[in-house]
């Protein structure tokens, strides 16, 4: 066992359930890594949602809640304004952050509350048998597309930027040196933060939108279609269908937080 | 001090046999391609990597921290 997993994991419930190949235990270990440099492990409280994702806290010794499907980020919201100083992170997956529990999300984001979300994207309802999700993209097939998905997929980043959450970050579990470096600066920013991490799912994803259940082939695509946002502006827009943009697309400074706003304006400064 | 001296030295790498999944991840992300498949299962009926070429190892992490079943630990010479 690795010396961090030792000290940080609840060791009965190990192994992990994921499937061999997943890219959420990526998230796990550089999540790990990343609460090891900081030193922030006594502060923590974890949400989880619904879905594969919505597993990886139960797995770490801190405090933790696995709420109903969709709505990790209203639990954690509540969690925050009780006590502002615990570093909330949430864990989710695509199709409990922006299919069930998309309201929230952007709820959440317009009120610039801080936490941070982690938002697990596989383009897919793994966990549920590979229903077609708001993230898979066009014409993947999967068990409820069969001919192909008509939906455009939404650009989760994009969302969460025009809603108003004031650091954007997009990496893929390719990525992990930079995602640590990411997750770090993220609990550190003081807003609403979402990371999405673009992860490989060799069992649903990978057989039926892919063609492969080879985690280091899906592992490779995901890096070939990661773009930096400097070679992004060069490439025009017809050649980028297909890939997305990696990077830190946004971070803002200055504006106000949430939970700070209300303890600032409902209590004495004393008893804050 | 040239740079060269401050060099990261793997010593060993450790797999753990209990958690390893033989998703080979391990193999396909190594840019030195230190890993390779032992041909042995472990207990769970999973085919296990092993690290045949430690000589190649710069210890960049990358396998540590990609492992998504937490296995792989790397044992510096010098930490």
């Amino acid at each position: 066992m690795h010396p961090l997993a030792n000290k940080y994991i609840r060791k009965r419930t190990l192994p992990l359930i994921f499937c061999p190949g997943c890219g959420d235990g990526t998230v796990l270990n550089v999540f790990l890594r990343a609460v090891d440099d900081l030193g922030i492990f006594k502060e923590l409280a974890l949400v989880g949602g619904i879905g594969c994702s919505g597993w990886l806290p139960t797995y770490l010794q801190s405090d933790i809640l696995h709420v109903l499907h969709g709505r990790a980020i209203p639990f954690a919201c509540g969690l925050k304004l009780t006590d502002p100083r615990r570093k909330v992170v949430v864990f989710t997956g695509d199709g409990d952050c922006v299919g069930i529990g998309g309201n929230h999300f952007i709820h959440a984001a317009r009120r610039n509350i801080d936490l941070t979300v982690i938002m697990i994207n596989n383009g897919i309802y793994g966990m549920t048998g590979g229903q077609v999700a708001p993230t898979t993209p066009l014409q993947g097939r999967t068990q409820t597309s069969p001919y192909g998905n008509l939906e455009p997929p939404f650009d989760v980043c994009d969302l969460a930027r025009s809603a108003g959450a004031t650091y954007v970050a997009r990496w893929t579990a390719a990525h992990p040196v930079q995602l640590l470096k990411t997750i770090k600066e993220g609990i550190e920013h003081p807003g609403f933060t979402f990371i999405e991490v673009m992860a490989q799912c060799p069992t649903q994803a990978g057989r039926y939108i892919e063609g492969t259940s080879n985690a280091g082939e899906l592992l490779n695509l995901l890096k070939k279609r990661s773009v930096s946002q400097e070679k992004a502006k060069e490439t025009p827009p017809e050649e980028m269908t297909g890939k997305f943009v990696v990077g830190k697309l946004h971070h803002l400074t200055g504006k106000k937080e949430f939970s700070q706003a209300i303890y600032e304006s409902f209590l004495p400064e004393k008893s804050r | 001090m040239k740079a060269s001296s401050r060099k990261r030295v793997a010593k060993e790498i450790v797999i753990d046999d209990q958690f390893c999944k033989g998703c080979n991840l391990c193999i396909e992300v190594c840019p030195r391609k230190v890993f390779a498949k032992s041909g042995k299962r472990n207990r769970s009926g999973y085919s296990m990597p092993q690290a045949a070429d430690m000589g190649k190892c710069s210890a960049c992490f990358l396998c540590e921290m990609t492992c998504p079943d937490l296995a792989i630990t790397i044992i510096e010479e010098n930490p």
